[in-house]
Parts: structure tokens; sequence; C-alpha cells
């Protein structure tokens, strides 16, 4: 796209990025969009296996995601025992909702990444804002082509001793906030979190998890998509670690006193 | 089998279906007012689709260089893809003159560049504000496609409409009869701005939260903040 | 270091296990004017002597800014350090639009290393005739690289390449230790007295236009100081008394064509007596 290249040589960069053009990711030659044949195409851009709702939630000195275990197929809870939140590294974790498979697809892409920065032995590490700007950059680049990656995408780590929490979406909309929430967590969760992020008083890593703990429990009584087995994803400075899982402790107690129980 | 290939008559060729929407409105306003020595550029910091906020504290406003400052609105994911290039265009320059990119050029650089994607645009409402090479405020906006007209006032985003017959009547005096045309002070273009917002949010449900003003002069750009209402 | 049978490509080995065009290409960066390179714990400075190439030219380019963390200070063939440094502006400015960081040096200068290794490898190449000193910033702090035509590339606390520049090397050897707890001030005086030092004895720094200082670390992006801020700079600096005697103290003669007689003398390889008179009967 730039004349960065002299006639002789072979590209002196290829696979990568070019500022402004778009990313052959993955693995695609050329747009993808072209028609095959006289009547275009058609691509089917809807979601098949989707897990719901994810919650993050910055805290004094690091951040917490979770999500729960389930991957549902249309209504039916389908998947019930997938882990959606994960440590991509000791200071980058990211939680996944919408497609599962696209969010797998990206993922594979991510841990080659990570084993490169090990293969290089240099101490350098992804770091969340990186990981976030990628998604970003990747994300878009797919929904220019009409060929979105169905996800919803929970960014959170800590960079330089500072916590950090993205959302990108399946557009390569993102944006960071203190406290994120994608799906029905949009409706549901939020404004639980909300309500305490904004009395401004700094909240410890054990009540963040009880925090969100609680969201889980308000998102599987209300969002028919969700289950009650979820798990926690925490970075703090000294490390990421995955809690749970975690199952909501249910009372029905209420529905007794419904009519015709 | 229903399909489009047992209805020849039906087919048009070339005609490419998709069921999924690229673009999205987040919603946010922009407001520019440019004086004789300064430029003032306010968005507000709601970033939203429909009735959900995403978030309440989302900085539009990206500043270019010590002179420019970019406000940009629409569909958030094109603001991003936009400005990030436009940051990477402006490096180019600066290796390829030694200098940094003067307001009127990033002007007519993102005017090209938006219009290199005419045929999908950046679904963006753009507002540039800085000063000029004699250092007097300047003020450009854009269509999605770009557009690209010099102004000293514009309003721009999901209020746009509300707002820019505010600011002409405010700052450009329109239809009045009997008014001295002073130039308008830095702190009074601030005001009127903070004004527009507040009534923006009042009926926008896509403005509000908060806003976020750059001042720009040539000690360099101030920044203010103001709140909004939340709901 | 003259002609021979064994240099009639990039590819063709000499007996000896050399590459005669590839260490032709090292002699390359012994025309360019010296340049220094040295760190502290939170900066990185390089100092660079900028010469007119007559006296109706102007100054050559020594020090090519990369990006905000990173530059480089040249020696030999500027043409092809300005592919050199397209390449590496164009790799930052890459990386920083996907990942929104700056690219980690040891990194960058490995690719750029993998890069200029293709040349020393075919027959239709020819390595660059360029040596580099990256001064960079990063997450681990400051580095300082050099980088030479053979493609190799050195992690170094301080170095100097360029004409003459065994001189200001020695006076780097000796105060190595002292870098490290220098200030930014005191580091780019130390730079600018190692320059002084490959100066011949009868030359002075007559202007501040023949010095090129730049700077990058903590908080301070890669700038190249102006000539208000060089001449300070050099103000400061004490006037070196001559050199004492080193390794390299033979007088200089930087003659044209390959072959000046200045040598690395820890890098280069034993004399190769076979190939020092190239006849046709072997």
């Amino acid at each position: 796209m730039l004349p960065f290249n002299n006639g002789f040589a072979s590209p002196l960069w290829h696979n990568g990025p070019i500022p402004g053009g778009l990313y052959n990711f993955p693995g695609h030659n050329g747009p993808a969009s072209q028609p095959k044949k006289d009547y275009g195409v058609q691509r089917a851009s809807q979601p098949i296996t989707t897990g719901t709702s994810v919650v993050g939630l910055k805290f004094d000195g690091g951040v917490v995601i979770a999500a729960d275990n389930l991957v549902s197929y249309g209504s039916m809870a389908r998947f019930q025992d997938v882990q959606r939140v994960f440590n991509i590294n000791n200071k980058t974790v990211v939680g996944a909702g919408g497609d599962f498979a696209d969010f797998q697809c990206i993922k594979r892409y991510i841990d080659q990444k990570i084993i490169d920065d090990m293969c290089y032995a240099d101490e350098y590490e992804m770091k969340p804002k990186s990981l976030y700007n990628w998604l970003t950059r990747i994300l878009y680049t797919k929904r220019s082509k009409f060929e979105p990656l169905w996800v919803d995408i929970v960014v959170g780590g800590v960079e330089d001793g500072v916590p950090f929490l993205g959302h990108v979406d399946l557009r390569g909309r993102s944006y960071q906030d203190d406290v994120i929430a994608t799906g029905f967590g949009k409706h549901l969760a939020l404004p639980l979190l909300r309500e305490r992020t904004e009395t401004g008083k700094p909240i410890g890593r054990d009540e963040a998890i009880a925090l969100v703990k609680k969201c889980m429990e308000v998102l599987f009584y209300r969002d028919c998509r969700a289950s009650p087995n979820f798990t926690i994803s925490v970075c703090t400075k000294e490390k990421a670690e995955i809690l749970g899982p975690f199952k909501v402790s249910q009372n029905w107690e209420l529905a007794k006193s419904v009519e015709g129980y | 089998m229903i399909s489009a290939e047992n209805f020849p008559e039906y087919n048009v060729p070339g005609v490419v279906k998709h069921d999924f929407h690229p673009y999205e409105s987040n919603g946010g306003s922009v407001v520019a007012i440019a004086g004789d020595d300064y430029a003032v550029i306010a968005a507000d910091t709601r970033l939203s689709s429909g009735y959900s906020i995403h978030t309440r504290k989302q900085n539009k406003l990206f500043k270019l260089s010590g002179t420019t400052v970019l406000g940009s609105t629409g569909c958030w994911c094109d603001t991003l893809a936009l400005t990030s290039l436009i940051s990477a265009r402006m490096k180019m320059y600066h290796y390829l003159h030694q200098k940094v990119m003067p307001t009127n050029a990033i002007s007519q650089m993102l005017s090209i560049i938006m219009y290199h994607k005419r045929f999908f645009p950046y679904y963006v409402s753009n507002i540039l504000a800085g000063l000029d090479a004699d250092g007097k405020g300047v003020v450009y906006s854009y269509d999605p496609i770009g557009h690209c007209e010099l102004a000293s006032y514009r309003a721009g985003g999901s209020a746009g409409a509300l707002l820019q017959p505010v600011l002409d009547n405010q700052i450009g005096l329109k239809n009045q009869e009997n008014v001295a045309k002073d130039p308008i002070p830095k702190e009074k273009a601030i005001s009127v701005i903070v004004d527009t917002f507040i009534s923006a949010a009042e009926r926008d449900i896509y403005t509000g939260d908060g806003v976020i003003i750059n001042v720009i002069t040539k000690d360099g750009i101030e920044t203010r903040n103001v709140s909004l209402r939340k709901d | 270091m003259f002609r021979n049978q064994y240099d009639s490509d990039v590819t063709v080995w000499s007996p000896q296990g050399r590459l005669h065009q590839v260490e032709y290409a090292m002699e390359a960066v012994k025309l360019g004017s010296a340049t220094v390179g040295l760190k502290n714990k939170d900066y990185a400075v390089l100092v660079a002597l900028k010469r007119a190439s007559s006296e109706l030219a102007s100054y050559q380019k020594k020090i090519i800014p990369i990006d905000d963390h990173l530059g480089i200070s040249i020696a030999g063939i500027t043409a092809d350090a300005r592919l050199l440094s397209r390449y590496l502006r164009s790799e930052c400015l890459n990386y920083k639009y996907s990942y929104d960081t700056a690219y980690p040096v040891p990194r960058l200068i490995m690719n750029l290393g993998n890069k200029m290794q293709v040349t020393t490898q075919r027959y239709d190449r020819r390595p660059y005739g360029v040596g580099l000193l990256v001064a960079g910033y990063d997450d681990q702090g400051p580095h300082i690289y050099q980088v030479v035509p053979s493609a190799n590339y050195y992690n170094c606390k301080a170095m100097s390449i360029g004409s003459r520049s065994q001189s200001a090397r020695t006076y780097l050897e000796r105060h190595l230790k002292e870098f490290k707890n220098r200030t930014k001030d005191e580091l780019i005086i130390d730079g600018i007295k190692a320059l002084k030092s490959s100066l011949p004895n009868d030359e002075s720094l007559s202007s501040l236009m023949e010095i090129s200082i730049a700077v990058v670390g903590k908080d301070q992006p890669f700038k190249i100081l102006d000539d208000e801020e060089t001449k300070q700079y050099l103000d400061r600096t004490p006037p070196v008394g001559p050199q004492p005697s080193s390794a390299a103290a033979a007088p200089a003669v930087p003659g044209p064509g390959p072959g000046p007689e200045e040598d690395y003398p820890e890098r280069d390889p034993p004399a190769d007596p076979a190939v020092d008179v190239g006849t046709m009967e072997h």
C-alpha cells in the first residue's frame, strides 16, 4: 500500500498491519467479499454457539472478570462446562462472550503470540493495552470485510502497576471503563456495579469478587441463557489467577408461594 | 428449494446481501468555536448504543498536535480506526517534512482520508479545531464522506442539529439587528459551549454525562471538565 | 585486505572461512565520521561528528530519529542508512498501530539484523555499507545497540563507530564503570569527551555545527538537541588533552577505497596469509 519497498527486494514486511490497509486475517488473501458467482454471495453472519454476559470490574490494584460456564446453541444449553475467562499471561486476562468458535479462533492467535513472546526469551510480554488495541484493529478489519468475528471480548489486566479494563465488540468498537458488562449484563449487572463504583470509595479485591459473584447470581436468575456455574479471573500486580468454578447458591423457596407450583 | 439460484429473474448480478450491520450509532456531540487567537472545542463523554450507555467518560477529542484537536463522534469503531490512521499518517508527514503537520494540512488530509472510503464511509461526524499558521483560530467541519468546510463555529454529532441554531444566534449573531459584531472573548465562547451542552443533554439522549473542553491557544491546550446530567 | 581470488562475490568463502566482500563492507563504516553512543540507568545518548563532504557542501545528517523511543546514529554510506531508517520507521509505525505501544528495542534490532543478513547470503545483493548506533528506551530501560554491515548486532553499554573511533572507544572503556551513575547532563558531556578524543590532535570542534547530540530516556522522547542546547553542553565540556597512546594510536590515514588503516583489533579475525596476495596460480 505504501511505497516502502524498492522494486528489487521482496517486501520488507508481510502479514503485518499496514496503517489504513486491511489485515489479512485469518489466512485470507485479498478482499473476501468478491462475488464468486453471478448472483453474489450470501454469508451466514450470525452467531451459532454463544456465550452470554461477561462482567468486569476494576478494584484497587487489579481487575476481576467473570463469566458463566455455558455455551448455548440457540436456546439450548449445549455446552455446560466451558470456561469463558482466560489468563493470557500473568498481566493480561480476557473474558469472551458472543460466538465461541469465533473467539476460539482469535484465542489461537493470541496463544501463539504468547508462545512467541516466550521464545524471544527477552522478558517482554503482551500487555493488556496492546492486546486490547490489537483486538480492536483485528475485529474492525474483519467487520470492514463483512466477515465479522461475532464476539464481545472484555480485556483486563495490570499494566505498569495500573489496572486496565476494556471492552471490544464485533465491530471493533472499543472503550475502557472501571466497570464493564456485555450482553444481558449490560442491563442487569452494570447498574449494580456502577452503584458501587460511583461512591468513589476504593474497592478491595475481596469486595470486588463478592460484587461480581452477586452479579453472576442476578444474571443467573434473570438471563435465560445463563448457567449457575461461573468462573472468575482475578489479575493483580503479582499474578493472574482463575478462581472457581463457583455455583450460584440457588433459592427457589419463592416459587412455592406462586400459585400452581 | 427456495434460493436465489432457482429464480433467475429475481437475481441481479453482483448483489451481495448481508444480515450484518457494520455501522452502529454511538452518539455524542461536538461543538467548536474559533476566535482571533484561540479555538475551543468540546465534546460530551457519553458512549452509547440505543438505550444502553457503554461508558460515561469517553473522551472524544483527539489531540493531533500542539495546535490541533479533532472531535469525532458517530460510529465509534470508525472514529477509532480513523484517528489511529491519522496519527500514523501525521508521523509519516513528520518524517517526510521534518515538521509537525499544521492545522490546514491536517484538515486537507482528513478530507482525503475520508473520501478515500467514499463507498464504505467512516460513519463519523468530525470537527477539527486549531490554530492556523498566523495563530488565528480555525474550525473545519466534515461530512462522513470528506466534504470539508472552514467555519468559525460549528456543532456536530447527534445533537448537532439542536445546537447549531443556538450558535448561529449566540456566536454568529444571525437575524439580529443593531448588534455589535465584536470578537468573542475566549471565556464567553467557553460559557456558550457549556450552555449548549447543558441544553443538548436535556433533549438528546445520546448526549450527556459530561463535557470535555479543549481550549487551544498559542500557549498550549488547556483541558476543562464539566458535568452534565447522567439520565 | 586487498583483491584476491575469494572476493568475487559476497557468497564466496575463502578457505579460511571468511567472506571477504562482507569484510570489505565492514570497512565502509570506518569511512564515516565518528559517532558515540552511551547510556546510564535512565538515558541513552548519541553524539556524532558531522562533517561536510566538501567545502561547498552542507553537513551530512548523522542522527536519524526513528520513533519517539528510538533513534540511530550512522557511519558509512548515508544512502544505505536512509533505506534502513525507512524500514525501522515503518516497522515502528506498524507496531504502534497494532499494539499501541513502542516496539521493544531488542526485537526491532533483531529483525533489522535478519533483514540485513539476507544481503550477506545472496549473490545478487551487497551488504549494507553502513554501521548504526541505536539508542532506544523501552520497558527494560535504555539500550545502545551497534549494528554492523555483516548483520551482526551487539548490545552495548557504550560504543563508538566511524573513522578514528578507536580513541573514543578507549575513552569509553576507561570510564565505563562511571557511566551508570551519571546524570543525563554528565552523560552527554562524557559522550562529547569521547568523541573529542577521536579528533586528530591538531583539530578541535571549531563550531557547534560540527557536533550533533541526541538523547532518549525516561519521560524523554527521542530528541536531537538544537544548536542552543548543543552549545551549552559543548561549553561545559572541558578540553581534552592529547589522548594517551592506545592500541590504535597509529596515525590514521583515511585513504580512498577499501582499507583505511584503522581496525577493530578486538573483532578482526587473524590475518589470512594465504589470500593476502591473490595469484591466479592457485
